[in-house]
This record gives C-alpha cells, sequence and structure tokens, in this order.
C-alpha cells in the first residue's frame, strides 16, 4: 500500500487541532518510535501528535484519511509485540494524555473512562471505592486503552476472566474520522454483531479507542497468598489440573522455577521466597492467590488448599497474610520482566497458551529442543490458564544469529501448540512480531475473515498498518 | 530450653499518610501488624530452634484483645505457647510501668509452665513509639545481662554469642544464660509461616493475663498512675525542603558562597568553634 507523506501544510493543520502537540522530526520522542520488545524493531514517525479528547482524533483521522497518511495509535507504549511501532511511518496518535477518570457508576459497578488511564490508577481510584476492576496484567503502568486494544490478560484470568470480560462499550473513532459510540453500561446485549468485543483485542487496527465504559466488581476485602514448594517442576505442574477439580478457585495460579525466582531476587536485591524445605533444594513453585470477605471464609479453603498441595507432593506450603509479606513475594514475581530487560542484551518472548494438563510436556518440549541453539531459556507462567512466558535470552550471540535461532526455535513451539491445541499469545496479541507466524497458526480462511473486517473498518488499510494481518 | 520473645502489635506506619489539611495522622484503615523489630527477634529464635530442636518458644504480648493477632501470627512462624497479658488497667502504661507488667508476667509464666527462660528475645523497639526502652528496662527489673541491637546469634556450649550492630560496625559479645537481647535488621528476611503452622495458630489457645493473674503486682505501678511520662503535646515534624542549591556557578564560586553562608549562619560571630546546627526534635529515640 503506497501512502502519502506528511507535507508542511497536512502538518499545520494537524497543529491547529492540537496546538503546541504536535512534533515532527528530531522533536518527536524517541519513545514514539518503539514498544517495550527492541528485538522488533523501531519505526520513525514524520509527526507525532498527543491527542486530548474525541474530538480531537476525529477531526486528525478526517485528515489523515483524505490525504492518506497512516496512523499508529498508542498508549503508554509497554506492548511486547511490536503492536504501536509506526513501522510504515506517518503519524503516532498517543492518547496517553488522556488520561481522566470521567465517572464512576457505584450502583451499577461500572466506570467511564479515557484510554490514557494507566491500569494502576484504575485499580487504584476504584478500589478506594470498594470496586475491584479485576484484570491484571503485570505491567500496571499500562494505559487501559492499550490493554483493552490488546485484550491483556494477567494473573488473575483464572478466576475473573481478562480485559474482554470488563469491556461494556466504548466511544471509537473510525479511519475516516466518523465517532461511533458502542454497547452499554448494562450486563447484556444481543444486538447483531458484537463490534465492542471486535475492538477489543484489535490493536488499533479496526479503529481509535477514545472513551471506555468498563464493568468492575465489589473489591474482597482480604487477599492471602499460599506458596507451595515441590522438589521438581513436573510434580508442581501435575497438581495444577486438580487445583480446578477442588471447588475452590485461586484467584491466580503461578508457577516458576528456582533460577528463575533466584535471578529475580538478585534483581530486587531482597531474598524472602523459602529456597529449601528441611534441608532440601526447592526447584518449582505454585503461588496462588485466595481472595474473600473474611478470614472464616478464606481460612477452611486454606486449609483444604494446603492439605492437597501436601497430597501432591509439596515439600512445604507458604503462607503470605500480612500486606508487607504478600508485597515481598509478589515483587519478586513481578520483576521477573524487567529483570530480564535489565540482564541480557537480546530477547526474544512469546507468550503461548497449552493446556494445563499439557504444560509439563510443553515445558519439556521447548527445553529441549533449545539445547540446540546458543541462547538461553527463561520461562514462567500463568499455571492456572496454561499461559507461559517463555524468553530466548543472549548476551553473546549476534543479532542476526539469535533471530534466526530464535524463529526456529518460535516456529516449533507453535507447531507443537497447535497440535496441542493451544493458542499462539494469550494476552500480548499479534502486533508485527507474531505476523510470521499468525497465518499459518490460524489458515487461510481465518485470515481472509481478518482482512475483509479490516477492509470494511478501515478501507484505505491506514490504521495501524501493518499489523494482525 | 526455653526462649521468650516479646511482641507488640503495632500500626504499619508505613502506610500512615498525614491529612493535609488538618496535618494530623490518618489513622483509619492502617492495619496492625507484628512490629517488624519483633518479627527479627522471633527470626534469631526459630534459628535457634532450627539448630536445637528441644529449643521451646514462648511469645509475649502486652496490648488489648485483638493483639491476640500477632500472637497467632507469631504461633505461626515459629512459636509453641503465646500468651497476652491484657487487662483494661495496663492501658496508658508508658515504658517503665510495660517493663514492670511484662517483668511481672514473665514471672507469671515460669510459675504456670515451670520452667525458666534461658534467653529473652525482644525487637530493639517498637515503630510507633521507637523508644527502645522496654527491653533494657526488662533486663534491669529481672536483673539479666544485656545484649542491645543483636543481629544474628548462636549458642556456644552454655553461653550465647551475638553478634550486635554498633555505630562503628559490629561487635560480638558472648553472654552467660539467661540472658535478654534486643535484635535489630539483619540482612536477611524472616521466614514465612507454614501453611500448616498458620492453620494450627488459627485453632491454637491463647493465655491470657489480666491484673488479677499477676498476684504481688503493685497496682499503683501500672497503667496511667503508674507512669511517670507525661505526653505534653505531639505535632507533625514541618518537612522543608528550603535548601539552596549552588550549581549554577563556577566551582570556585560556588565554594566561595557556600563558606560566607557558613560563616553567617552556622557559626555566629565571636565563635570559633563549630556548634551543633541543632537536633531535630522527634529524633530522640
Amino acid at each position: 500500500m503506497a501512502y502519502n507523506r506528511v507535507t508542511p501544510e497536512i502538518a499545520a493543520q494537524l497543529a491547529a487541532i492540537a496546538p503546541g502537540r504536535v512534533k515532527t522530526g528530531e522533536e518527536i520522542s524517541p519513545d514514539y518510535c518503539r514498544d517495550e520488545m527492541p528485538i522488533y524493531g523501531t519505526g520513525l514517525p514524520e509527526l507525532s501528535i498527543d491527542v486530548l479528547s474525541t474530538e480531537e482524533v476525529s477531526a486528525v483521522m478526517r485528515i489523515c484519511h483524505q490525504n492518506n497518511i497512516p496512523v499508529t495509535t498508542r498508549g503508554a507504549g509497554t506492548g511486547l509485540v511490536g503492536g504501536c511501532v509506526p513501522i510504515q511511518g506517518g503519524i503516532v496518535l498517543c492518547t496517553a494524555r488522556m488520561d481522566k477518570i470521567i465517572s464512576f457508576d457505584e450502583e451499577q459497578f461500572g466506570v467511564v473512562t479515557q484510554p490514557g488511564v494507566l491500569l494502576e490508577t484504575l485499580k487504584a481510584e476504584a478500589l478506594k471505592r470498594g470496586l475491584m476492576y479485576p484484570p491484571d496484567p503485570g505491567q500496571k503502568l499500562a494505559t487501559i486503552g492499550g490493554n483493552v486494544s490488546t485484550n491483556a490478560g494477567g494473573m488473575r484470568a483464572i478466576k475473573y476472566g481478562t480485559t474482554k470480560d470488563y469491556v461494556r462499550g466504548m466511544t471509537v473513532v473510525l479511519a475516516d474520522g466518523e465517532v461511533l459510540r458502542l454497547g452499554a453500561n448494562v450486563a447484556k446485549t444481543s444486538m447483531g454483531y458484537n463490534l465492542t468485543q471486535l475492538l477489543t483485542g484489535s490493536e488499533g487496527t479496526l479503529g481509535i479507542i477514545t472513551e471506555l465504559v468498563l464493568k468492575l466488581i465489589k473489591a474482597p476485602k482480604l487477599e492471602i497468598s499460599l506458596m507451595a514448594a515441590f522438589a521438581d517442576l513436573e510434580t508442581a505442574l501435575q497438581a495444577v489440573p486438580k487445583v480446578f477439580m477442588s471447588s475452590f478457585r485461586p484467584t491466580a495460579l503461578e508457577f516458576f522455577e528456582r533460577d528463575i525466582l533466584i535471578l529475580s531476587e538478585e534483581y530486587v536485591g531482597k531474598v524472602v521466597w523459602p529456597r529449601e524445605v528441611d534441608g532440601q533444594p526447592v526447584q518449582a513453585y505454585l503461588l496462588m492467590i485466595f481472595d474473600g470477605d473474611d478470614l472464616d471464609e478464606i481460612d477452611p479453603i486454606l486449609e483444604k488448599m494446603t492439605e492437597f498441595m501436601l497430597e501432591a507432593g509439596a515439600m512445604d506450603v507458604f503462607i503470605a497474610d500480612t500486606a508487607t509479606k504478600i508485597n515481598d513475594i509478589w515483587t519478586a514475581r513481578s520483576a521477573f520482566l524487567d529483570c530480564i530487560m535489565d540482564s541480557y542484551k537480546l530477547y526474544d518472548e512469546n507468550d503461548v497458551v497449552v493446556p494445563i494438563n499439557r504444560i509439563s510436556e510443553f515445558v519439556s518440549f521447548f527445553t529441549t529442543e533449545a539445547g540446540q541453539y546458543d541462547f538461553e531459556v527463561r520461562y514462567l507462567g500463568h499455571a492456572g490458564d496454561g499461559n507461559l512466558h517463555i524468553f530466548g535470552v543472549s548476551n553473546e550471540m549476534d543479532e542476526e544469529t539469535f533471530k534466526e535461532q530464535i524463529h526456529h526455535w518460535m516456529t516449533s513451539m507453535y507447531c507443537m501448540a497447535l497440535q496441542m491445541g493451544g493458542e499462539l499469545t494469550g494476552e500480548h496479541g499479534i502486533g508485527h512480531g507474531k505476523i510470521p507466524y499468525f497465518a499459518e497458526y490460524v489458515g487461510e480462511g481465518v485470515m481472509q475473515i481478518h482482512k475483509a473486517i479490516k477492509l470494511a473498518f478501515d478501507p484505505k488499510l491506514i490504521l495501524n498498518p501493518g499489523k494482525v494481518c | 530450653m526455653n526462649i521468650l520473645v516479646c511482641i507488640k502489635q503495632v500500626p504499619n506506619t508505613q502506610a500512615i499518610a498525614i491529612d493535609p489539611k488538618t496535618n494530623t495522622l490518618i489513622r483509619e484503615g492502617v492495619e496492625s501488624i507484628l512490629n517488624p523489630f519483633d518479627g527479627y527477634a522471633l527470626e534469631a529464635a526459630a534459628r535457634l530452634q532450627d539448630e536445637h530442636p528441644e529449643v521451646r518458644i514462648y511469645t509475649l504480648s502486652m496490648g488489648p484483645p485483638q493483639a491476640e493477632a500477632v500472637l497467632r501470627e507469631s504461633l505461626a512462624i515459629a512459636a509453641d505457647t503465646a500468651y497476652l497479658i491484657s487487662d483494661p488497667l495496663f492501658g496508658g502504661s508508658d515504658t517503665l510501668a510495660t517493663s514492670y507488667i511484662l517483668s511481672q508476667g514473665i514471672q507469671r509464666i515460669c510459675e504456670l509452665e515451670g520452667i525458666s527462660f534461658a534467653m529473652i528475645f525482644c525487637g530493639k523497639q517498637a515503630i510507633d513509639g521507637d523508644t527502645a526502652q522496654v527491653g533494657p528496662q526488662i533486663a534491669e527489673r529481672l536483673d539479666l545481662p544485656q545484649v542491645t541491637c543483636g543481629l544474628t546469634c548462636e549458642l556456644v556450649e552454655s553461653a550465647l554469642k551475638v553478634i550486635r550492630e554498633t555505630d562503628q560496625g559490629r561487635e560480638i559479645v558472648l553472654t552467660p544464660l539467661p540472658c535478654l537481647v534486643t535484635f535489630t535488621k539483619p540482612s536477611f528476611e524472616p521466614r514465612f509461616a507454614t501453611a500448616r503452622r498458620r492453620i494450627a495458630s488459627r485453632k491454637a489457645e491463647i493465655t491470657r493475663l489480666g491484673c488479677d493473674d499477676l498476684p504481688g503486682i503493685d497496682r499503683s505501678r501500672v497503667g496511667l498512675t503508674g507512669s511517670p511520662t507525661r505526653v505534653l503535646k505531639t505535632y507533625v515534624p514541618q518537612i522543608g525542603k528550603d535548601g539552596i542549591i549552588l550549581s549554577d556557578f563556577p566551582l570556585e564560586e560556588a565554594t566561595r558562597q557556600l563558606a560566607s553562608f557558613l560563616r553567617e549562619k552556622a557559626l555566629p560571630s565571636g565563635s570559633n568553634q563549630a556548634q551543633p546546627m541543632g537536633t531535630k526534635e522527634g529524633d530522640e529515640r
């Protein structure tokens, strides 16, 4: 697709829409050229614009549509698949400054918010009102608009679902500048195609989200974390499917191994996790959260889950029930991604999803496969939903060889995930980093529908070109 | 061999905010926690128990009935038996009265259990009062040798070897038993409660001792009446940022300005000796 360049005249028209918030050339922040996964490359926009309202976005899109200029929308830029990287140049439109929470509806458990509100802000503001926005992606400095655009998942998916389960409506600006209002703050809808859900996870390729109506729930008063220590990963993972047989659903159920914990704790500079039980080294951990309103409600669950874990072969089960302890244990878990990014020059990641009863088999597959390559492997995962985070990392390799080897390794993993009945990505999206694998994964028929939908929304293909399909 | 660990329930001072309008502490909704220094004392006892399984750990707290929560926490972490000293008569006790009540309580526990304590461990100080007086006062009242600011300890034959923190570094002290040690923050974190212990702790019996359960206690020496300390006023210290930054000037000029500033402000004229810049109130511990 041939696009036009941003002429000085067009730049002037855009500057009139957003005075003082349009940048060109070297004025453009380098942040607007990338996301948090540098391996997929950067892109240089001709112009960046920080928008403040739906009207501004609409006016910008009218000009870009008329002049056939590509527009890449971004929030905080914390994505991991190059989704907000302007690979075709053009304009970067940043919604991060649309950061107002417009209103809480405390009777109908909803919130209307602009897309630039940070996830941590939304969560904190909801909590002040005794409400909870349950989706819990690790990156709390992401914007809620970005979360919706990628259908971000996170650790609480097993009990509370992912972002899509909390999107009730949105205002969206289409490629030609038309403004649509989709959905409403009600629990049910059966009106034709569910466009709200279609836009959720569309990564800025179908429209630009300028306002969101999100569902909230009553916040549980208490949260307690259980850590089960195991002598090996396989025993730990075998316990996972059985957790679901119990009637107690944890809010989160994570797994990781000793090496990654030590790496992460060294990075954080605080050793809190038990590394030995009765003098024996712990090799793998399951980390669970249970929530509820009082101890009398949670205690029997903890008791049963502890017995259950011990029967499943846990060396011991530890508990964190004070704010300090809970913070301590989750700090190490949350720091993992930062730790990888700071510790290695080269890294790439996938977030495949496999059936929870086959995680162990999958881990053994990709670690064995990696044996033929020069990079190292780091991984952990949401054991409760089968969503893994698998990294290839290196400080020694040259970038080209690294990319080539990683490509072979990733391909083998995606083939295996497909065979097992899994998914290519659980929460990061396709962006352009996963495009090489997407078409093959879903097949021709699905891709054609994707392309037809894209054309229906954006016939000139100016919205986030080169992404998803 | 028995160890007694004295613990206190305190407000989580990290969670306390200051109301910008009234300049007072916002206490509502602030959780109560085990005083972190007492947590280090408990960890020190637990480490001795790891090495010497015959060691039994008792914990003792004084406070309102809800202070039971930290005793249950101690049971979940490492303690075998917990006692709570609680009586409305004890409310408002300062450190002198508190250490008196605790020492009476400790003697009573020994009678009730038919034991003696080889060691009494305390946190260096509580993060709410910050006095660091109660531990040493208990040692005085029970006529025990005391070591303050302990980091780690180990039994060496019939003595306790304590590594203690000092302003200069570290000091190794060997003390005969029985003794009292107060602990400060070591380089490691206290252990987590195991779930099994935590479950048992929720159902555990905690013996409560009131004034009537401490025969021989002198009632004139407890509570507000027994406390010579009077708090006349509390206030929130003002945090000022009224420094002067001289970095905009070349080094020589900045140095000259600083010297002249110090000469004017910090060294009153006629004085050749450096004067202390004044101590910050609230810094006393």
